[in-house]
């Protein structure tokens, strides 16, 4: 890889030391309104008199669409509109599709002539009411032709097989090969090649609110506005106004709080063309919010479904060579972000490690599911469960402890910026450190003579023990990368803010994004102003501007929402302290570069008695303007568009993809488990977590985002599954028989933090919301099998149900109990 | 259209009388009727707790319960639980320990964590523990909401007052 010739990375940077607020636990400034149950999420927002809309979905799996019958609907008490998917496609456009080839699987807002999952919706109705719209559903008559279902990813791809969308002529929706490196020498020369087959089955983010929008028509400006908990925001709202068939400047949207989003609200497009295209029928406004079974069943955003093929090179000392990764992903009947969700894999693929070269092949199986679209990890955690699966697969084979594989090929602290053979950036870490932190914090060793002492009780104990990446701060580029043509630039996914200092000196800051689903946007930005400009950060007040006139943002997702805030609120700090340090000047009659700024304002150097604070530069600018310099203007408001800082081409040929993901976290997860091997259950007895994501700015605000994705782990790891029958029934369908971990499942996590911060970003933050979920998966696993070694068990298929853990057990044929 | 029923309801002290579908849920009569939107909805199906509200003193699933089954009964929601502008000493526990993230689970897991503490006002944290599992929470992992409650216990056996705590850094 020596022969890559690469951009510079960004200038260096030098962290201020004596934080003030960067770094402490406040309390979060969003969540009064919350605990007085007045967040105002979608659903609080209807008024009296908006209409309800409800959609029918699809009982079949995959049927063509002979007719539909509306007139007895349309006739029902309280109806308004009967929309058929035929209808809406002349209404409406295809929705956004990340490719390839989007016109040869072409998505929209209703099925037209075929539906293609269970849950597909076919027409929608309009009432005065959700009871009424319900009721309505009930008396549309829709005769369907059967077709074949197909739900395994590689029938799906075998010949022969029903196809979901005929203009593809395949169900293969993307084939690619990689080779990052020499792997023919790597693999030549290695002394073990370690084989796994792997199957990582679909969960999903599953928040506890669904997605909604309510839109607005106005006929007599011809103006849409919409209020939704999704669409992650300015930079991308075309891709709406685009299906919706509405000028961009005739489309306003304002973003509410989400209840809970972990990926699954990000761009959510539909509910919105839905009550949009009704609203403007109607001229009246419409509300489309999910119910869970529409939310479980036609939601497009089901996680990860992959069968992987892996082949480690290995040598004898333990040193990681090369591997070779062959996965099919199982991405249902449509395929709105591309293989995006790859990209994320790629970004981080060799893990921690110096493997030095990478195959890396992914074929998109379409098959009659829900489609995938994003959940915490956004399929970076699956390949960090492959890679520490084979990883551990290959100590077990060579006799190694899994710390000491590991520490053997840990990228060393020295050798940052380190490009890895995909050619992606990790920008800073210490492996080693949080390893060691980990093994202490979880008690390793205790847990070890705890685990041999049980095991002559008959006891299964198992010790897990991942190292993993945590990416942060995407660059879109891994959305385009996997395709030769069009060739697009570079991107840059920007992230802008507002600071006003108004009269009185209060600030108030402006975002851009639908930031909130459950991050803290508004503490973040809150402790970063009071950072630069030493005020409580409870006094920041925080507003969220709508689409129309906004400056450009993208919204959170992968992890990136912090570090990106954090560089728009230094930009416009700075804009605000440079105008802020003129007029200070003039007023006292000094150089500008004779002040600093101390404690909330600008003093003379070293004579902190001759000052001004902010509060009295702001009076002056907002009240007394013809006081200064003809330049300087009115009032004391600035913005800054912040651009991804470090993100670069990829190579023509693809032998490199260039830098889109650089700000690298690293977890060590060690829970300790206890495996029933009777019953396949499975129970956590002690969890430690330990991450580094770079500088901290609320250290508890990051812990809790670490146990609330470590508890969507263990519900990925032993729980969650949709699972599709043969027939292409989806079996789970609510939160009766879709398990998600109760306070009881989820134990008590002792957390770590390391700090090593990013050389290229503000204060040296890095992202690390979506963490706890890209380890937990991996680390349960290897506890597991570490659990059921003596039985020669070994688990290779998450989730591990008991279903799944008797079968294997059995199938070792070395099992005492039931079965 | 069915028949509608008069249905009489105190709600967070305050008594109301209206005509309802007897199909009409109390989740639906609670946000959409009184316009008491605090009592959010999540599964439907009475698994997820999000709904949770207190009728004569008891959690129920307002998501499964007919607004005619709370018929001249107590029920108190989220909104009845602070004083005016203060907060209940839960909800300050919450705010401090970060009980919440997204804060939709939050109104009906206050109000299950309320009934808990009416119940045993000295509870253990694996009796809190067990007893919030009932709800649902997506984004916490739970730790943070056994340590408010725990920490709001004692300070409901003093009947402390709900005061405006200020901001900093916590202990």
């Amino acid at each position: 890889m020596t022969a890559v010739e690469r951009p510079a990375p960004p200038p260096v940077r030098t962290h201020k030391e004596d934080r003030r607020w960067v770094g402490k636990s406040i309390r979060k400034v969003e969540d009064p309104k919350f605990l007085r149950g007045r967040g105002g999420y979608v659903a609080d927002l209807v008024r009296p008199g908006t209409l309800h809309a409800a959609v029918l979905r699809s009982p079949m799996p995959h049927a063509r669409i002979l007719s539909i019958e509306t007139a007895a609907a349309e006739a029902a008490p309280g109806v308004h509109l009967v929309v058929t998917g035929a209808q809406a496609a002349e209404l409406t456009g295809p929705l956004p599709d990340f490719g390839p080839d989007p016109t040869k699987h072409t998505w929209r807002c209703l099925a037209v002539d075929k539906v293609r999952y269970v849950g597909e919706g076919v027409a929608v109705v309009v009432a005065d009411d959700r009871y009424l719209a319900e009721d309505a559903l009930q008396l549309i008559e829709v005769e369907y032709d059967p077709l074949p279902p197909v739900t395994d990813p590689e029938a799906a791809l075998r010949p022969g097989a029903a196809l979901l969308h005929e203009a593809l002529e395949s169900n293969c929706a993307y084939d690619r090969q990689f080779t990052f490196g020499d792997v023919a020498r790597d693999f030549a020369e290695a002394d073990v090649v370690v084989r796994d087959r792997l199957r990582w089955h679909r969960s999903g983010g599953q928040p506890l609110e669904t997605v909604g929008a309510i839109a607005d028509f106005d006929p007599a400006t011809e103006k849409l506005t919409v209020h939704t908990n999704s669409l992650s925001f300015t930079s991308y709202m075309f891709m709406a106004a685009g299906a919706l068939g509405i000028p961009m400047n005739k489309f306003d949207v304002h973003q509410v709080p989400a209840g809970g989003s972990f990926g699954s609200k990000l761009f959510v497009t539909k509910p919105t063309v839905i009550a949009g295209m009704c609203s403007r029928i109607l001229g009246r406004p419409v509300v489309y919010l999910e119910d869970r079974v529409d939310n479980m069943s036609n939601c497009d955003h089901h996680g990860s479904d992959r069968v992987y093929d892996v082949e480690l090179a290995v040598m004898r000392d333990g040193t990681l060579r090369s591997i070779t990764i062959d996965t099919i992903d199982d991405y249902g009947a449509y395929i709105q972000f591309g293989v995006g969700h790859h990209g994320n894999a790629l970004a981080q693929v060799t893990g921690p490690y110096t493997i030095g070269s990478v195959q890396y092949r992914v074929r998109a199986a379409l098959t009659n599911k829900n489609q995938q679209g994003a959940y915490r990890g956004f399929g970076s955690e699956v390949n960090n469960w492959m890679l520490e699966q084979v990883v551990d697969k290959a100590a077990r084979e060579l006799g190694m402890d899994a710390a000491e594989i590991r520490r053997r090929n840990f990228i060393p602290p020295e050798a940052f910026p380190y490009f890895i053979p995909s050619g992606n950036v990790y920008d800073s870490g210490d492996y080693a450190t949080v390893l060691e932190k980990a093994l202490e914090l979880g008690e390793y060793d205790r847990w070890r003579a705890e685990q041999a002492r049980l095991r002559e009780e008959g006891r299964y104990i198992g010790i897990g023990l991942i190292s993993a990446q945590e990416r942060s701060v995407f660059s879109a580029t891994e959305f385009w990368f996997w395709f030769d043509e069009p060739n697009a630039p570079v991107t840059s996914s920007p992230e802008s803010v507002t600071l006003g200092v108004d009269a009185t000196g209060t600030i108030t800051a402006t975002l851009y994004s639908c930031a909130f689903w459950g991050n803290s946007p508004e503490t973040m930005v809150a402790q970063l102003v009071a950072e630069e400009f030493d005020c409580d950060p409870h006094s920041v007040s925080i507003i969220y501007h709508g689409l129309s006139g906004g400056l450009p943002a993208t919204g959170p997702g992968g992890s990136r929402t912090t570090v990106m805030l954090a560089g728009a609120v230094e930009g416009a700090s700075a804009k605000i302290k440079a105008k802020a340090r003129r007029a200070a000047a003039h007023l006292m009659e000094v150089d500008p570069e004779d002040l600093e700024w101390a404690e909330g304002g600008f003093q003379v150097r070293g004579v902190p008695d001759q000052r001004k604070g902010l509060d009295e530069i702001a009076a002056m600018l907002h009240m007394f303007k013809h006081s200064f310099p003809e330049d300087l203007e009115s009032g004391l408001e600035e913005s800054k568009v912040y651009d991804h800082p470090y993100t670069t081409m990829p190579a023509p040929d693809r032998s490199d993809l260039g830098v889109f993901y650089p700000f690298m976290g690293n977890a060590c997860h060690v829970p300790v488990v206890e495996v029933d091997v009777a019953t396949g259950e499975v129970r956590i007895l002690a969890y430690a977590a330990v991450h580094d994501c770079g500088t901290l700015v609320n250290p508890r605000s990051l812990a809790g985002h670490i146990v609330g994705g470590t508890a969507q782990g263990i519900g990925t790891a032993l729980y969650e599954e949709f699972v599709y029958d043969d027939e292409g029934q989806l079996v789970t369908s609510s939160f009766l028989d879709y398990s998600i971990p109760t306070a009881m499942e989820v134990p008590e996590l002792r957390i770590g933090h390391v700090e090593t911060p990013s050389p290229y970003t503000p204060h040296g933050i890095k992202g690390g919301g979506e963490g706890g979920r890209m380890m937990a998966p991996a680390a349960l696993n290897a506890a597991v099998n570490d659990a059921l070694a003596p039985l020669g068990v070994r688990v290779t298929e998450l989730p591990m149900t008991p279903d799944r853990l008797r079968a294997a057990i059995r199938e070792a044929g070395a099992a005492p109990g039931r079965g | 259209m069915t028949e509608l029923q008069d249905v009489t309801l105190t709600v967070n002290g305050r008594r109301y009388t209206l005509a309802v579908e007897p199909r009409r849920l109390l989740v639906d009569v609670l946000r959409d009727d009184l316009g008491l939107v605090g009592t959010h909805i999540g599964c439907e199906h009475g698994v997820c707790g999000t709904c949770t509200v207190l009728v004569d003193g008891a959690s129920i699933r307002s998501c499964t319960t007919l607004a005619v089954q709370a018929d001249g009964r107590t029920v108190r929601t989220v909104e009845g639980l602070g004083d005016g502008a203060g907060l209940h000493p839960l909800q300050e526990e919450f705010w401090d320990k970060q009980g919440l993230q997204c804060g939709y689970c939050t109104p009906g897991m206050l109000m299950r964590a309320l009934e808990i503490l009416e119940q045993d006002p000295d509870p253990t944290p694996e009796r809190v523990r067990e007893g919030i599992a009932s709800n649902l929470c997506r984004c916490t992992g739970y730790q943070y909401i056994v340590e408010a409650v725990m920490a709001a216990a004692p300070r409901m056996r003093l009947a402390a007052p709900a005061t405006q705590p200020t901001t900093g850094a916590q202990a």
